[in-house]
């Protein structure tokens, strides 16, 4: 079994707050591994650290077996981990359309096709190529969600970072995505790591799962024992109860 | 019961390179001092139908509609300082990409602070402290830490409670909550719904609640509005939605992920041509 991911003991500070205190994960190649938690726990921050995006003040971050240094990525970094922001407004240019969007990363890699590929991304998603000409704020919030991920998808990483990659879908959108996510997991052996507040989802995309609580990790459980009610935590079992819906009174 | 808002025959129109996107197409209710419910397909027009009644369509978008009226007042033809007056004051809007909506110059308690002295004379102290109260009322882990942060700064749930609290410091009469939830756990998802929904019991406020979280429609609204292609398919009791009619929304109720159901593939929506005519 290779580890995809690696986190020990990852500290992010924002002056003297911490959003992560002494973090630990792994991530099992080609599995698929969930965070959930409490908003404001450090769920995204975990993310964006292993992407060189937070400000790590202790700890290490190994992908595929390479040990990442300080803040840079290089690369061939990008051409195997790609991002799923939790705010599509915020990843997307605004002042480019839907196309110059997907282009980007084909041209900064290299890669060919373009044409075929793009149309075929805008396909998977669900977005005809009517929508190809388009910027960012001529588009609903589901359907900005869906050019993030295509782009993500578009250079064929083998480990994608997915910070609440359907929250703004509606229920019949979310299912086609997280179908289409788990046939290309499938296809190309990739490794996920998913970020939801939707247990529903956690628990049909996930093998594994670490619930977060105040820049910590509190249990790690399998879907299975989740499911099943295997719970440890107070915090973990309240989530639970809370996913069943809104009670009067 | 007298409406606080009637919308009959709205429509939204932008006219792009490619032609005319009618995002919106015909729709028609009335809300009283109630929970309403919009649900729908990715697209359909909830935002756009939200942003018209606020007065926050694009300017080069049509609007039309037969009536747009708030509390007696017609919308349509009022002018613009009577529904900016209207903004913020009496209808709120919590929107859907809260912390690109919110102002990225701006600390998050300087807003709200702001938008209360806007609407309230109050002092600078006692807006301060009322605005760090919304955020303990939101469950803001430390308030004042975060009440100094700028929208940057926050996570994606904390910046959807920053406009949570922003919008309803005011007091609305009328609050539009476009996936007012969608970035938050399930356990602070559930406090900030008991906040609106004691606006609405106690202080008699309306509320559209657009969500694609349909159990918490469910669980959280009166009445229910399914939307798909700009239209209104479907008005349905929120209680009586595990027993919708239409083909869409029976769709949608099949194909949400359940915990303890191992579906794989999920299924997914036949979409017939005839859902948009
Ligand atoms: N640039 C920053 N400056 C100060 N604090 C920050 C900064 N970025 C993040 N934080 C803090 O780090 C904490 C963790 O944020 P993070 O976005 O990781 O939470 P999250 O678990 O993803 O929450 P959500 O579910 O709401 O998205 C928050 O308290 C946030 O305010
Ligand atoms: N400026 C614009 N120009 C052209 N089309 C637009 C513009 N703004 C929105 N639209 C289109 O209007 C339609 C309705 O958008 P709206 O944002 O209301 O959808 P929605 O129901 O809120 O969807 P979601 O659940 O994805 O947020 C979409 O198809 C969108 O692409
Ligand atoms: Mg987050
Ligand atoms: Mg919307």
């Amino acid at each position: 079994m290779t580890t995809a991911v690696s986190v020990q003991n990852l500290t992010v500070s924002y002056d003297d707050f911490k959003a992560l205190d002494a973090v630990g994960v792994d991530v099992v190649a080609g599995e698929s591994f969930g965070l959930v938690g409490e908003s404001g726990s450090g769920k995204s921050t975990l993310l964006r650290a292993v992407a060189g995006l937070a400000p790590v003040t202790e700890g290490t971050i190994r992908v595929e077996n390479r040990q990442l240094k300080g803040a840079r990525r290089d690369k061939a970094f990008y051409r195997s981990v790609q991002m799923v922001f939790q705010d599509p407004y915020g990843s997307l240019h605004p002042r480019q359309t839907v196309d110059r969007q997907l282009l980007e990363p084909l041209a900064i890699h290299g890669v060919g096709d373009g044409e075929r590929r793009i149309l075929k991304a805008l396909d998977e998603v669900g977005l005809g190529s009517g929508f190809r000409f388009r910027y960012p704020h001529q588009l609903s919030g589901g359907q900005r969600q869906r050019i993030a991920i295509a782009r993500a998808l578009i250079l064929e990483p083998s480990i994608l970072l997915l910070d609440e990659p359907t929250s703004a879908l509606d229920a019949s959108v979310q299912a086609e995505v997280l179908n289409l996510l788990e046939q290309v997991r499938r296809d190309r052996k990739l490794t996920f790591i998913m970020v939801s507040h939707d247990l529903g989802v956690v628990t049909h995309m996930c093998d594994r799962l670490a619930v977060m609580q105040n820049g910590r990790v509190v249990e790690r459980l399998s879907a299975a024992d989740l499911v099943a009610g295997r719970i440890g935590e107070e915090y973990t079992r309240n989530l639970m109860v809370a996913s069943k819906g809104f009670r009067r009174g | 019961m007298s409406a606080l808002l009637t919308v009959n025959d709205l429509r939204v129109r932008f006219p792009t390179r490619t032609g005319v996107v009618e995002a919106v197409r015909g729709v028609s209710f009335t809300l009283g001092r109630e929970r309403l419910g919009i649900v729908g397909e990715s697209g359909s027009g909830k935002s756009q139908t939200g942003r018209a009644i606020m007065g926050l369509t694009p300017s080069h978008a049509e609007v039309t509609a037969k009536t747009l009226s708030f509390g007696g007042i017609d919308l349509l033809s009022a002018p613009p300082k009577v529904r900016r007056d209207l903004r913020g004051k009496r209808i709120a809007m919590i929107l859907q990409d809260p912390k690109y909506s919110l102002n990225p110059v701006m600390s998050i308690g300087r807003q709200i602070v702001e938008t209360l002295r806007r609407h309230e004379s109050v002092s600078r102290s006692e807006a301060r402290e009322r605005a760090l109260d919304m955020l303990a009322a939101v469950q803001i882990r430390d308030p004042a830490r975060v009440f100094d942060l700028y929208p940057h700064e926050v996570s994606g749930g904390m910046g959807q409670r920053a406009m949570i609290a922003m919008m309803l410091v005011a007091g609305p009469e009328l609050l539009i909550a476009d996936e007012p939830t969608s970035a938050l756990d399930v356990t602070v998802q559930l406090e900030v719904l008991s906040i609106l929904d004691k606006l609405v019991a106690d202080r008699g406020m309306g509320l559209i609640f657009v969500s694609h979280d349909l159990r918490l429609v469910s669980s959280f609204c009166d009445r229910v509005l399914v939307m798909y292609a700009g239209k209104i398919v479907e008005e349905i009791a929120a209680s009586d939605l595990a027993s919708a009619k239409h083909p869409y929304t029976q769709g949608l109720l099949n194909c949400m992920p359940v915990i303890g159901a191992d579906r794989h593939p999920l299924p997914v929506l036949d979409r017939k041509p005839e859902w948009a005519l």
